[in-house]
């Protein structure tokens, strides 16, 4: 039974292109067909995160429109062959997306993949709402400071009214993901807690990335993190997060930014 | 909205939410008057002092047929409170206001009024012994117990929930920028970051409960308090506001 699943946020800058591709690049590792859709369309990433950059030919408002099939414009990824990329179009915008070819789009990936994994825009308007529409299960990325929280609130007040499943009356799966956490700031009390987080939210938590080097360098090689440093923190943290997905039960693990004596000698962390 | 001040008398606008009888009139007038009138012969006193609005939308007529036919339906003792849909050269001092933003609330079904008993029932031992003519059936007003609203799950922001009719109860937390506007009191079993608004439409007995106050506004009948003038030491307490006059108070629970 294939499963869409919307990285949301509401906020811009918080890691959900990043998180839509070590996701889904996690879950692919795992043996499952997945597709990555990019809905941000005039301002595409997610083709750059994943190294596609160089061959997209065909994009999703192609397929939209009608002027591509489904196929052309599906992008395999060259590391993991259960994985596979839409990529939205850069030169045009929000306002070419239909609700009507977005649903059909839908349909079709359904039949082929396991996962479809849709990484929204940021914001509330038409793109954010017609990535969440047909979502079965929402991943919200927050960052741990307020006014990422107090956005990802409204984005979850969204999920619940305008989304098809909130349509129908049934429940949708809200997930919530913490990025960017560093446990240094949180102590001196510059970020939010997970618990205070979590109190305002009151969504079930399904993982924690730190704050880490390894993100920026992961994606200007053009990989998503999971793929690039597997033992990296942030990979270890995306990895358990996929599995949490997929139904595992795995104990969460918040990152306390103790560092070994190798670390402190010589990992200084730049101001 | 006035902020606490007892010293000044301030004039307050206030909401009420009325359901109006709508009346759509369709042309030609005199066939629809001969309808209204075999309507009223059976429901007899229905229209009796009640205020009804007159939905003109989509009817081609002029100024002098509107001042017509609302006299025609004066002489049958039904009185215009307003019209809806009227285009504005029709409309104008002597005439009945325009009212816009109705909402529909469900058709209403005129009663029939029961005929009078005229024989006696012969074999009937357990009746009554007078049969009385049954009299015409004025629908009286009855006053309703305060409805109440409960909602389970947090509001989040962006919310807005809207209850002039009474009270709200939220079992959740009030996510900050999201509000709730009752017309009774509001309680609220989980922390409250948004805004409250109780009294909405002129109770001054309307209360204000928390389980923990972080509140950007509150507000009860038109008076208001922002976060910057609420007492730090009940900031994050289950706190209680009420209206004394016109003076916002607060305690801790």
């Amino acid at each position: 039974m294939a499963k869409v699943l919307v990285v949301t946020s509401g906020k811009g800058g918080v890691g959900k292109t990043t998180s839509t591709a070590a996701l889904g690049a996690a879950l692919a590792k795992g043996g499952q067909n997945v597709c990555v859709v990019d809905f941000d369309v005039g301002l595409r990433n997610l083709d750059l995160v994943m190294g596609a950059e160089r061959r997209v030919v065909y994009d999703l408002i192609n397929v939209v429109q009608g002027d591509a099939k489904l196929a052309q414009a599906l992008i395999k990824d060259k590391r993991c062959e259960t994985l596979s990329l839409l990529p939205a179009s850069q030169t045009r915008d929000k306002d070419n997306l239909t609700a009507e070819g977005v649903e059909r789009v839908m349909g079709e990936l359904r039949e082929k993949f396991d996962w479809i994994i849709c990484d929204s825009p940021a914001g509330i308007e038409r793109g954010a709402t017609l990535a969440m529409r047909h979502a079965d299960v929402a991943v919200v990325v927050t960052n741990p400071e307020v006014s990422s929280v107090r956005d990802s609130d409204r984005i979850i007040g969204l999920l619940d009214s305008k989304t098809e499943r909130a349509e129908r009356g049934e429940e949708i799966q809200k997930h919530l993901l913490l990025t960017r956490y560093d446990p240094v700031r949180a102590e001196r009390g510059d970020m939010l807690k997970v618990e205070d987080v979590l109190e305002i939210l009151a969504i079930p938590l399904l993982g924690i990335i730190p704050e880490s080097a390894d993100v920026l360098r992961a994606s200007n090689l053009g990989t998503p993190v999971t793929l690039s440093d597997a033992t990296s923190a942030p990979a270890q943290a995306y990895m358990d997060a996929a599995r949490r997905l997929n139904g595992e039960k795995i104990p969460m693990v918040i990152p306390d930014g103790r560092r070994s004596l190798f670390g402190k000698l010589f990992g200084r962390r730049a101001a | 909205m006035t902020s606490a001040n007892p010293t000044s008398n301030p004039i307050r606008f206030r909401g009420r939410s009325f359901v109006a009888l709508v009346l759509a009139p369709e042309l030609p007038f005199g066939d629809w008057l001969e309808r209204l009138d075999t309507l009223a012969e059976r429901s007899a006193g229905f229209f009796l002092g009640r205020p009804i609005v007159l939905d003109v939308a989509g009817v081609a007529m002029t100024k002098a047929d509107l001042a017509e036919l609302i006299a025609e339906l004066h002489k049958r003792n039904v009185r215009i409170m307003g019209i809806e849909g009227a285009k504005p050269s029709l409309l104008g001092l002597g005439l009945p206001p325009e009212m816009r933003g109705g909402r529909p609330a469900g058709d209403i079904e005129a009663p029939e009024t029961p005929a009078p008993v005229e024989t006696k029932p012969a074999t009937d031992v357990a009746s009554d012994a007078h049969d009385q003519p049954q009299a015409v059936q004025m629908t009286a007003a009855q006053s309703q117990p305060t409805p109440s609203l409960i909602i389970e799950t947090p509001i989040r922001s962006g919310q807005s929930v809207v209850f002039p009719e009474g009270d709200v109860t939220v079992l959740g937390s009030v996510a900050s920028g999201a509000e709730i506007v009752a017309g009774g009191s509001i309680h609220i079993y989980g922390t409250l970051r948004g805004r409250a608004i109780a009294g909405s439409i002129g109770n001054a007995n309307a209360r204000i409960f928390c389980q923990k106050l972080e509140a950007e506004l509150v507000a009860i009948d038109g008076l208001y308090k922002t976060a910057e003038d609420m007492e730090s030491q009940t900031r994050g307490r289950p706190v209680q506001f009420w209206l004394e006059g016109d003076a916002l108070k607060t305690a801790a629970l």
